[in-house]
């Protein structure tokens, strides 16, 4: 048995040291890593994989950990993905999530991995759905995925979770940014965190009102809950909705919408491999090149080159 | 993505006391070095901090400690991580430590030991050497 087979093995065991390693190799993306999934892949599909995103300072982490102790309360095995950023400038990164969770930390039920982005657009790092394929096949009952990010970033979340939860917190400002993101398309759940402050009401109106402005006739209407992450008040609610919404997935309207999002996951699939092979072209035929030098000399604009490469490249042979 | 290897980090602060200004500046200094730096935050028993670095799956772990329960604290440390098969992880530590307790903290296999004043470039420079090869 090679080492990536005995790690595979372990993962599907439940060995912890195992599930560590084999995120590992993930992450660092060796000739390993496609292995190790096409190994545990059939054993995938059993956790229910839930998101949460919203702005930082939300609540986000503190929010988890009463999730994850309700979960455990109902004897259900966690895992937990906390991916925050990796900084531009160094390559490095300050994962700090956990501090919210550390009292998790020595259950046996719950495992708790920290990603940096390694500076991938999306608020999500790259590894983070393989790495939720490992948690799911060692046999945890859910997996929560927390990613960092207000605005479009965090709509990429959607592309791991079934369930996405959007929390919010009042007086962040953030009503009008939701708005911009389009969250109203991938939330499942609304959550305005830190309810014992003032104005969570008004936050709560704020996320109805826009709900309203959404024309198109959804078979899930997101709910909108309140909840104190510090008290754990609203939380068991929370998973209530978690649940429903996962019933909701197993019937034939929501399996519609599981079918839509991998569509959505296909097409983005082929528009990046579509876009890098252009590229390469381009970059073989020197063309890009040329009009790198033009942009830099404020001869053209970057979109209007865009065009005009695009233009040449796609021209049907007549 | 990228496939070159990213040097993990656990800071842990072990036991009571809550200065973490230091464990925070030599964070900040190694994520600047590029490193993926995972921090616990105050008060961790060392059971939390060997299980977080089996989770995380850390190359290198730094305990900060300015109790003076090293002498307990520590070596209860490196025991657990011997019995959770993780001794291929890189371990020191820094705070205030008694020059005569360095052999001893030493000899239970803390490579090396930071006192104050100590310069962020020795440290990083010293991760950088002494990390364990791995694949």
């Amino acid at each position: 048995m090679t080492k990536t087979e005995e790690i595979a093995q372990g993962v599907l065991a439940g060995d912890r040291r195992s599930i560590a390693k084999a995120i590992t190799i993930i992450e660092n993306n060796t000739s390993e890593a496609q292995k190790l999934i096409s190994s545990i892949y059939p054993r995938t599909g059993k956790a229910h994989v839930v998101g949460l995103t919203g702005p930082g300072g939300s609540g986000k982490s503190t929010l988890i950990e009463k999730i994850v102790r309700e979960y455990r309360r109902k004897d259900k095995k966690v895992g937990i993905v906390a991916v925050d950023p990796t900084s531009p400038f160094s390559g490095g990164a300050f994962l700090g999530d956990r501090i919210r969770m550390q009292e998790l930390s020595t259950d046996q039920g719950v495992f708790i991995r920290s990603m940096a982005t390694r500076n991938c657009l999306g608020g999500i790092a790259k590894a983070t759905k393989d790495a939720v394929k490992v948690l799911d096949a060692a046999g945890n009952d859910v997996v929560i995925v927390e990613t960092v990010g207000a605005g479009q970033s965090e709509v990429e979340i959607i592309k791991v979770a079934q369930t996405t939860v959007v929390v919010f917190a009042p007086g962040l400002g953030d009503e009008i940014q939701a708005i911009k993101a389009g969250i109203t398309e991938i939330a499942d759940i609304f959550v305005v965190n830190k309810a014992d402050r003032e104005n969570a009401d008004k936050a709560v109106m704020d996320i109805q009102a826009m709900l309203q402005l959404n024309n198109k006739e959804n078979e899930w209407k997101p709910p909108i809950l309140k909840t104190t992450a510090i008290t754990g008040e609203g939380v068991p609610q929370l998973i209530e909705k978690i649940e429903e919404h996962r019933r909701f997935l197993g019937k034939e309207v929501g399996r519609k919408r599981s079918v839509w999002k991998i569509e959505a996951e296909l097409t983005e699939a082929i528009k990046e491999r579509v876009a890098s092979s252009i590229i390469e072209d381009l970059k073989k035929e020197g063309k890009f090149e040329k009009f790198l030098q033009k942009i830099m000399e404020r001869q053209i604009d970057p979109a209007s080159a865009a065009e005009k490469l695009l233009h040449e490249k796609l021209r049907k042979p007549s | 993505m990228q496939s070159e290897r990213k040097i993990r980090v656990l800071v842990a602060k072990p036991g009571l006391d809550s200065h973490d200004r230091g464990a925070k500046v030599v964070a900040r200094a190694l994520r600047d070095a590029g490193m993926e730096v995972i921090y616990t935050g105050l008060r961790q028993t060392p059971e939390q901090i060997v299980e977080t670095a089996l989770q995380e799956d850390v190359d290198v772990i730094g305990l900060s400690i300015l109790s003076g329960a090293h002498k307990t604290l520590f070596p209860r440390i490196m025991e657990l991580l011997k019995q959770k098969g993780l001794t291929d992880m890189l371990v020191f530590a820094g705070g205030i430590i008694p020059e005569e307790d360095l052999p001893e903290m030493k000899k239970i296999g803390i490579k090396e030991i930071f006192g104050p004043g100590t310069r962020t470039e020795t440290i990083i420079k010293f991760v950088l050497k002494n990390v364990p090869k791995r694949t």
